[in-house]
């Protein structure tokens, strides 16, 4: 079995590149992809815990891959509800980048 | 010995993590969506190495099937492709701050004391995982180690639907709600005022 740490590290990699991604970029639309990027390393760390570490008497411990299915909902109806802000904001600005959007800076 | 899963393991993350840096640094945002489907498929190979065989299908049919299409029709639909993928006038915090925190995570995770699954009990663990996606015989449950009958009967009862209807079903029920808000409120934003 692959220990718990290897699971972790890479989980660890994948959401610091995720937050790179969410920091670094203009498109609105590739920072909700970083976002999900970030979601998806959340899961595989809660998923790899729950499959690895002591269920305190049950014989299986489902609770991260609980948390993770509603991670996946929640990641579901955030995407649409981020797609159909970005149409909108395109719509009105001609532009997705984030710096170039400033109706709400004073 | 190099198991398997080992191998397994290590094939993904290299996958997983080269075609992470790739959505980051690509300049075409349209092979970055792409690149973030290979990411999720590789994911996907994680739940399943990690006995999370339900979770290794939700992630195929709703980030591959669904997600990644979604994102696809946005970077079509608002004409960024020819832009590309731009940095912006942050690159030195953006890569500082994300590695201090990867040492700091990197740190957090192999310095902790883990409380893993005792060894004995492994085989046993993970048959009331299997039991959890399919039904196991009362024989194969037997033969797999749970010898009284109150065990087999709690081996039952600890599978993903028993919890998401039991004792998360007020969650669930919210998340139900907050689909149902996230709808209107995408039709609500994404339609023309004249229609």
């Amino acid at each position: 079995m692959v220990p718990l740490e290897a699971f972790q590290v890479l989980s660890a990699v994948l959401f610091a590149i995720g937050l790179y991604g969410v920091m670094a970029r203009r498109s609105a639309v590739l920072i909700v992809m970083s976002i999900e990027l970030m979601l998806n390393a959340v899961n595989i760390n809660l998923i790899a815990a729950a499959s690895h570490l002591d269920g305190m008497g049950n014989w299986a411990n489902f609770d991260g891959q609980i948390i993770a299915i509603f991670i996946i909902t929640v990641a579901a109806a955030e995407v649409g509800l981020a797609m159909a802000i970005i149409l909108r904001m395109y719509r009105n600005r001609a532009t997705v980048n984030v710096d170039e959007i400033n109706l709400m800076k004073w | 010995m190099l198991a398997i899963q080992d191998l397994a393991f290590w094939v993904l993350s290299v996958v997983a993590i080269v075609a992470a840096l790739g959505v980051v640094l690509v300049r075409d945002l349209f092979r970055a969506a792409l690149l973030l489907a290979v990411v999720f498929i590789a994911v996907a190979g994680f739940f399943v190495l990690l006995s999370a065989e339900f979770l290794a299908v939700v992630q195929v049919l709703i980030y591959v099937g669904a997600i990644s299409v979604l994102f696809i029709f946005g970077i079509m639909l608002t004409r960024n492709v020819r832009e590309g993928n731009l940095p912006n006038h942050l690159q030195i915090p953006a890569v500082l701050f994300p590695a201090l925190l990867l040492v700091g995570m990197v740190i957090a995770a192999v310095a902790t004391d883990w409380r893993p699954i005792p060894e004995a009990a492994t085989d046993m663990v993970e048959l009331a995982q299997t039991q959890s996606v399919t039904v196991l015989t009362e024989g194969a449950l037997e033969s797999g180690g749970f010898d009284s009958s109150q065990a087999r009967e709690e081996a039952r009862q600890s599978g993903l639907a028993d919890l998401l209807i039991g004792r998360y079903v007020l969650p669930f029920e919210a998340v139900s709600l907050l689909l149902l808000a996230a709808l209107i409120g995408g039709l609500a934003l994404a339609r023309s005022r004249g229609s």
